[in-house]
C-alpha cells in the first residue's frame, strides 16, 4: 500500500452557538492510529463526520495526501466509515448485504471469495443466508466490520467500533485494527474502551 | 464497468427490499384504486359528468398516490445507515440516488399505471382516450418521482416532514398535472395532443438529469 497521509489544519466545529473545539491540528500517516478520547458531546462524531466530509468544518481544513477531501475523488475511494448507525439492511440476508457493499465500493475483486473470507474473518461463517434482522446487535457489528475488509482501504474512520461486541469481538477488532496498521493502512476511531494495540503507533486527541 | 455494477447493484437491492416488504407496493396502489372509487360515490350516478371530470380525477388520485409514497423513498436508507454509506461511495452519489427513484417508481408508479385503465373503465372514459391516459401517466410519474425525491430529501431528517413534504412537493407537481389531464381530455375530444405530450416528454428528460444533483444536496443537509 502507497504512503498516505491525512492531515488537518486548524479545525473547529461550532454545533448549536457551542464551540466543539477550535484550532485543532493533527497529521496521521500510513500505520498510525488516532484515537480521540473525551466524553459525551465533547464532538468526538462531529470530528469523525467532518473527516467524512459529510459536515463541512466551521474554519480549517483536511487534506488527505495534500489534497483538499472536499475536491479529492481519491479520497471517497480510500476512506471506509462505521459510525454509530451500521448501515445494514435488516431485510437483506447477511450475504446480500455484503454484495450490496461491495457493489458500492467500485472494487473489482473475486466477489464470492472476497465475501467468504471476510465472513469467516470476523466469525460470522455460515451465516450467509440469515436475515439480517435475525442477528444480534454484536453479530450485527461484527458484519460492519466484515464491510472493512470487503475492499482494502488505506483509511478506516470508526464510531464506537466496540459498542455491542463482546470479549472476543473486542479482541478480533483490535486484531484486525493491528492487521491494517501493518498493511499501512491508517484508522481514525473513537472509542471509551481502553485500546489494547501494543505494537501500532496510536496518538491521542483529547477533545474537552 | 462497475458504475453500472453500482447502480444496477441499487435498483436490484431496492426491488429486493420491496419485495420482503409488500405493503410498500400495495398501499400507495390500494389508495389510488380508493380516491378514484370515492369520487363515482361522493358525485352520485351522474355518467357524464363523471366522464367528464375522469382525467383529473386519475391524475390527482395519481399525484397524491405518487406524493404519499414517496417517504419510503429515503427513510429506511436515513434511519438505518446506508444512506451514510451510499453517499460515502466513491461512485457520482447523483447517479445512485437516481437508481433509487428508479427502483422507487417500479415499485410505486408502474403498478398505478397497470390499474389505471380498469379505473377509467369505471369513470365512463371513452376507450380512445385510454392509450393517452397511459402515456401521460407513464411520462409524468416518473418526473413526479424525480420531483418528489428532491423535496423528501429535504425533509427525511425532520421527525414529522409529512404535513412539509406536502407543502413543498406538490406545487412542483401542478405542471404535470396541467398538461398530463389536458392531453387526455382532448383526446377523448378527438384532437390533436402533440404539444402536451412533448412538453411532458421535455419535463422528464429535465427532471431525469436536473433533479438528481438538488437530492444529493440535500440529503447531504439532513445527513449533517
Amino acid at each position: 500500500m502507497d504512503k498516505h497521509t491525512l492531515q488537518a489544519q486548524k479545525l473547529s466545529c461550532i454545533r448549536d452557538d457551542r464551540l466543539l473545539f477550535s484550532s485543532l491540528d493533527f497529521t496521521l500517516h500510513s500505520q498510525q492510529v488516532l484515537l480521540l478520547e473525551g466524553k459525551n458531546g465533547s464532538g468526538k462524531t462531529s470530528l469523525l463526520r467532518i473527516l467524512c466530509g459529510f459536515r463541512e468544518p466551521d474554519a480549517g481544513s483536511v487534506q488527505w495526501c495534500g489534497e483538499p477531501i472536499s475536491s479529492n475523488g481519491q479520497y471517497r475511494a480510500d476512506m471506509a466509515y462505521i459510525g454509530h448507525l451500521d448501515g445494514i439492511k435488516k431485510e437483506l440476508t447477511v450475504l446480500e448485504n455484503l454484495q450490496f457493499a461491495l457493489a458500492l465500493a467500485a472494487q473489482a475483486c473475486a466477489e464470492a471469495d472476497a465475501i467468504q473470507a471476510a465472513l469467516a474473518r470476523v466469525q460470522l461463517a455460515g451465516f450467509d443466508d440469515m436475515p439480517a434482522q435475525t442477528l444480534s446487535a454484536g453479530q450485527k457489528r461484527r458484519l460492519s466490520l466484515a464491510r472493512l475488509l470487503l475492499a482494502p482501504c488505506p483509511l478506516w474512520i470508526l464510531d464506537e467500533p466496540f459498542t455491542a461486541l463482546d470479549k472476543q469481538g473486542i479482541a478480533l477488532s483490535e486484531q484486525l485494527m493491528a492487521e491494517q496498521c501493518d498493511r499501512g493502512g491508517m484508522i481514525v476511531l473513537t472509542s471509551h474502551h481502553e485500546l489494547n494495540l501494543p505494537s501500532t503507533d496510536v496518538q491521542r486527541i483529547r477533545l474537552s | 464497468m462497475s458504475l453500472s455494477a453500482a447502480f444496477f447493484a441499487i435498483i436490484r437491492r431496492d426491488l429486493l427490499l420491496a419485495l420482503r416488504r409488500r405493503s410498500e407496493i400495495a398501499n400507495p396502489l390500494f389508495f389510488f384504486v380508493l380516491v378514484i372509487t370515492l369520487f363515482p360515490l361522493g358525485v352520485g350516478a351522474k355518467p357524464h359528468l363523471l366522464q367528464a371530470i375522469a382525467p383529473g380525477i386519475i391524475w390527482v388520485s395519481a399525484l397524491l398516490a405518487a406524493m404519499l409514497s414517496l417517504d419510503s423513498l429515503f427513510r429506511s436508507d436515513f434511519d438505518d445507515g446506508s444512506l451514510e454509506q451510499l453517499l460515502l461511495s466513491p461512485h457520482p452519489p447523483s447517479l445512485l440516488v437516481l437508481g433509487k427513484v428508479l427502483a422507487h417508481w417500479l415499485v410505486t408508479g408502474l403498478p398505478l399505471l397497470l390499474i389505471a385503465p380498469l379505473l377509467a373503465v369505471l369513470l365512463g372514459m371513452p376507450s380512445q382516450s385510454l392509450g393517452v391516459l397511459l402515456l401521460t401517466l407513464l411520462l409524468g410519474t416518473p418526473v413526479l418521482s424525480l420531483l418528489g425525491a428532491i423535496g423528501v430529501a429535504l425533509t427525511v431528517g425532520l421527525r414529522r416532514g409529512g404535513m412539509l413534504l406536502s407543502l413543498l412537493v406538490l406545487p412542483l407537481y401542478v405542471p404535470v398535472l396541467i398538461f398530463a389531464s389536458n392531453a387526455v381530455e382532448m383526446a377523448s375530444s378527438g384532437l390533436p395532443i402533440d404539444a402536451q405530450l412533448n412538453i411532458l416528454m421535455a419535463m422528464l428528460c429535465m427532471a431525469l438529469v436536473l433533479a438528481p444533483w438538488p437530492t444529493v444536496a440535500a440529503l447531504k443537509m439532513s445527513l449533517n
